[in-house]
C-alpha cells in the first residue's frame, strides 16, 4: 500500500459566499462525486442542487509541482426545488447522482439527478464572441432598422473563456418513487434510471418516453419486503445490468431474455448468519451501492458494515468480504437512534481493479488492497491536510488499552462521515467528500 | 434468532422509537421515504416479537407461580384420607392447571419466538363420548346445571376448540368442535356465543393486557355425571396425554401462535398498516 500512504492532498470547497471553515448550510453538504471517463474532470453535486465541475491543470514545465491541480471549472445550478401539488409532496432539489457521458467533440456531458428528474446537461467552452451585427448592438439592444445605412459582416472576436452548461435534455415524470441511481450504458445511446421499485431505460435523445426493465412494486404495498437500492450497467455488455436491493441481494439482468427483466439471470446472496442476528440484521444487510469492476467480472457492494467482492460466475457467496469497521457491530442500536445507520455509503474500485475504497465516520475512509489483503484507515481533516503533507494511517482502538495514536470507538464523530468518494480512472487520485468539504489526493510526485 | 437477552424494556424502546420515526417522516422534507420507513418497519417488528415473547414468558411464570401456590394452599388445607368430591376436583384442577402451565411453558423454545400459546388453552382427550349431539343442547344444559358439578369450558374462538375442564380431568367437547368444523367458515363471527365470564379464568385475563385482548368464550356446563373421580387411570392418561401432547402441541403452536399473535397484536394493528400507507 506504499503509493496510499503519501497523498498530496487538495482542499477544495464548492465556491459559496456563506460557506465558512467551521460552519456552512445543509445545502453545501456534498451529495455526490464523479470523475469523468478521462478523469481531466471531477463533478461534485450538493443538497443545495448545483453542480460544480472541477478542470485538471495541464502539466506546466514551469511549476512542476503543481502538476494535475484540480480548479473549478463550471458551477451551475442543475436542479430547484419543486412541489408536486397532486400529492403535496415537496421534491428535494438534492443531486442524488452524476454520472458523465463519453466525450464526443469539444463539449462533455453529464446527466444529473434528484428524486424526480434526470437531465442532460452540456458543458462547453466559449472563448469567442460574434461582434458587429447589423440589428443589434454589441450589447444586444435592438437597433432601429430606419438608422442603419450600410451593412457590415458579423465577425468573431477572442473573449475570455467562459464555461457554460446548458441543459439540453430533461427526463422527467417517470418515477413515482425516489430517484437512487442512474448508470449509462456502454451502447452511449441509453441509460438506465432507478427508484425504490422500479428501473427505467431511456435514450439519451428522447425524452417523453421511458421504458420499465424492472418492477418490483407487488400488486399489494403491504406486502413489500424489499425495495431496489442501486442499479448498474456492465461496462462492456450493454445488454447486462445489475440492481441492489434492501435483503442483502443482487440480481443481475439480460435484457435480451425480455423486455421486462423481472426475472434474473443471475442471483447474489450470502446467507445471514443466524448467530449474529439481531433487531438491526435487515438494516445492516441492505446493500447501498452495487459497482462492477472495470474488467467486467467482478461486482462489489457495500452494506453498512462491510465491502464484499462478488466473481460473476459465482452466486451463492462473495469471493472476498472486508470489514470496514466492525466494531460499530455493538452500538447498532444508539446508530439506529441518531439515524446513521441509515447512512448509504458507497464504493468505488481503482482503475486496475486492485484496490476498493469505502468511507466510515469520523472522516475516515478505508482502503483495501486485493491481492496484498493490507488495508489501511485514512483521515480527510483540514488538520491533518497541509499541503505535502503525507497521510497518516489512522487507526481505531476497539478495546483493551488505547496506544497514542489511536482514536476509540466512543470518540468517532458519526456527524462527519465519508459517503461518497471517487477514483481516478487511470491514476492514484482520489476524490473524498466530507459533509461540505471536497478533498483530492494524489500520489506524491519526487 | 435475536437474543433473548434484550429485554423486553429495549424492545420496548425500540417499539417507541421506531414508531416516532415513521410519524416523523410523514413531515419531513421531500416526502416519505420508502427504503428507510421499510427498514424502520423491520425493526418494529423484530422489537414486537421479542417484546411479546418477553409477555409471554412473563405472564406464564405469573400464572405458574399463582397456580402452584395455590395448590400448595389447597394441599395444606386438604385431609388427604377424606376428599370431598368438590374439593378433590379442585384440587385435581388445579393440578391440571398447573400441569398444563408447565407444560406448555416448558415447551415453549426460542425457535417458538414470539409465538406463544395461549396460556389458557388447553388439550386433552375425551374421557367420554358426549352424550349431547349439538351444542345449542349444552347452551340448553347450562340452565340445568347442578350444583355439585363443577366444570368449565373454554371456547377458544381461534381455534374453536373447546376444552372442558370437569372435576380435575380434560376434556375435548367433541361435538361442540364437530359443531364447530361443520360450519368451516369456523372463523366467522357467528361462531362467537357472548356468555359471562367466569371467575377463574377473569384472574388470567387480569393478568396481562394481552390476554385481555383475547377473545375468549367461557361458560358453565353441566358435568358428566358418571365419572369416577378417584380413578388414578385418569390421572395417567393426562399424563400421557401431556407428555404426548408436547409434539403436537409444537406442531400446533405454529398455527396456534400465529393466531394468537394476531390475536394479541390487534390493538397494535393501526400502526402497522399507517407503515405503508403510502
Amino acid at each position: 500500500m506504499k503509493c496510499f500512504s503519501r497523498y498530496l492532498p487538495y482542499l477544495f470547497r464548492p465556491p459559496s459566499t456563506i460557506l465558512s471553515s467551521t460552519c456552512h448550510t445543509e445545502a453545501d453538504i456534498i451529495s455526490t462525486v464523479e470523475f469523468n471517463s478521462s478523469g481531466e474532470l471531477l463533478a461534485t453535486g450538493d443538497k443545495g442542487g448545483r453542480v460544480v465541475v472541477f478542470q485538471r491543470e495541464q502539466e506546466s514545465k514551469s511549476q512542476p509541482q503543481r502538476r494535475g491541480e484540480y480548479n473549478v471549472y463550471s458551477t451551475f445550478q442543475s436542479h430547484e426545488p419543486e412541489f408536486d401539488y397532486l400529492k403535496s409532496l415537496e421534491i428535494e432539489e438534492k443531486i442524488n447522482k452524476i454520472k458523465w457521458l463519453p466525450q464526443q467533440n469539444a463539449a462533455y456531458f453529464l446527466l444529473s439527478t434528484n428524486d424526480k428528474t434526470v437531465k442532460l446537461w452540456k458543458i462547453s467552452e466559449r472563448d469567442k464572441r460574434p461582434e458587429g451585427y447589423n440589428l443589434k448592438d454589441d450589447d444586444g439592444r435592438i437597433r432601429d432598422p430606419s438608422t442603419i445605412t450600410s451593412l457590415r459582416v458579423p465577425v468573431l472576436q477572442p473573449m475570455d473563456l467562459m464555461v457554460e452548461a446548458t441543459a439540453r435534455r430533461v427526463f422527467s415524470n417517470a418515477h413515482m418513487y425516489h430517484i437512487n441511481s442512474i448508470s449509462v450504458n456502454s451502447d452511449y445511446q441509453t441509460y438506465i434510471s432507478t427508484d425504490d421499485l422500479r428501473v427505467n431505460l431511456w435514450n439519451l435523445e428522447i425524452t417523453d418516453r421511458s421504458f420499465n426493465i424492472v418492477d418490483i412494486k407487488p400488486a399489494n404495498m403491504e406486502e413489500l419486503t424489499e425495495v431496489i437500492t442501486s442499479a448498474e450497467f456492465h461496462p462492456q455488455q450493454c445488454h447486462t445490468f445489475a440492481y441492489s436491493s434492501s435483503k442483502g441481494s443482487i440480481r443481475l439482468c439480460d435484457m435480451r431474455e425480455a423486455a421486462l427483466c423481472d426475472k434474473h439471470c443471475k442471483y447474489f446472496e450470502e446467507p445471514e448468519d443466524p448467530s449474529t442476528r439481531s433487531f438491526f440484521s435487515e438494516i445492516i444487510s441492505s446493500i447501498s451501492d452495487v459497482k462492477f469492476s472495470h474488467n467486467g467480472r467482478y461486482l462489489m457492494t457495500r452494506d453498512y458494515l462491510t465491502v464484499k467482492v462478488w466473481d460473476l460466475q459465482m452466486e451463492n457467496k462473495p469471493l472476498e468480504t472486508y470489514q470496514v469497521h466492525d466494531y460499530l457491530r455493538g452500538k447498532l442500536c444508539s446508530l439506529y437512534e441518531n439515524d446513521c445507520i441509515f447512512d448509504k455509503f458507497e464504493c468505488v474500485w481503482n482503475g486496475s481493479d486492485s484496490v476498493i475504497m469505502t468511507g466510515s465516520y469520523n472522516n475516515f475512509f478505508r482502503m483495501f488492497d486485493r491481492n496484498t489483503k493490507r488495508d489501511v484507515t485514512l483521515e480527510a481533516s483540514r488538520e491533518n491536510s497541509k499541503p505535502r503533507a503525507i497521510l497518516k494511517p489512522r487507526k481505531v482502538c476497539v478495546g483493551g488499552k488505547r496506544r497514542k495514536d489511536e482514536i476509540s470507538v466512543d470518540s468517532l464523530d458519526f456527524s462527519k462521515k465519508i459517503l461518497h468518494t471517487t477514483w481516478h480512472p487511470h491514476e492514484n487520485i482520489i476524490a473524498v467528500a466530507a459533509t461540505n468539504n471536497l478533498y483530492i489526493f494524489q500520489d506524491k510526485v519526487n | 434468532m435475536i437474543s433473548t437477552m434484550e429485554c423486553a424494556a429495549d424492545a420496548q424502546s425500540l417499539i417507541s422509537i421506531s414508531l416516532m420515526k415513521i410519524h416523523n417522516s410523514r413531515t419531513q422534507r421531500g416526502g416519505i421515504k420508502l427504503h428507510k420507513n421499510l427498514l424502520v418497519s423491520y425493526v418494529l417488528r423484530n422489537a414486537r416479537q421479542v417484546y411479546i415473547k418477553e409477555k409471554y414468558a412473563e405472564i406464564y411464570r405469573m400464572q405458574q407461580y399463582e397456580e402452584v401456590m395455590t395448590v400448595c394452599n389447597e394441599i395444606q388445607e386438604l385431609n388427604p384420607l377424606d376428599l370431598d368430591a368438590e374439593d378433590a376436583e379442585d384440587e385435581e384442577q388445579a393440578a391440571a392447571h398447573a400441569r398444563t402451565s408447565s407444560a406448555i411453558f416448558g415447551c415453549s423454545s426460542l425457535d417458538d419466538c414470539s409465538k406463544e400459546p395461549d396460556p389458557c388453552y388447553y388439550r386433552s382427550c375425551c374421557m367420554e363420548p358426549s352424550p349431547v349431539p349439538h351444542c345449542d343442547q349444552f347452551t340448553a344444559n347450562n340452565s340445568s346445571s347442578s350444583s355439585h358439578c363443577n366444570k368449565t369450558t373454554v371456547l377458544d374462538l381461534d381455534t374453536h376448540v373447546v376444552t372442558t375442564v370437569e372435576n380435575g380431568y380434560l376434556h375435548q367437547d367433541c361435538c361442540c368442535c364437530d359443531a364447530l368444523q361443520c360450519g368451516q367458515g369456523a372463523r366467522s363471527p357467528a361462531r362467537k356465543r357472548k356468555v359471562e365470564f367466569s371467575c377463574c379464568v377473569s384472574d388470567v385475563e387480569d393478568v396481562s393486557d394481552f390476554t385481555a385482548a383475547r377473545k375468549r368464550v367461557k361458560r358453565e356446563d353441566c358435568c358428566y355425571s358418571n365419572i369416577d373421580y378417584t380413578d388414578t387411570s385418569n390421572i395417567s392418561n393426562l399424563i400421557s396425554i401431556f407428555g404426548s401432547g408436547f409434539s403436537g402441541l409444537l406442531s400446533r403452536q405454529s398455527d396456534l401462535e400465529q393466531i394468537c399473535s394476531k390475536q394479541v397484536l390487534a390493538s397494535l394493528g393501526a400502526w402497522t398498516r399507517a407503515i405503508v400507507a403510502f
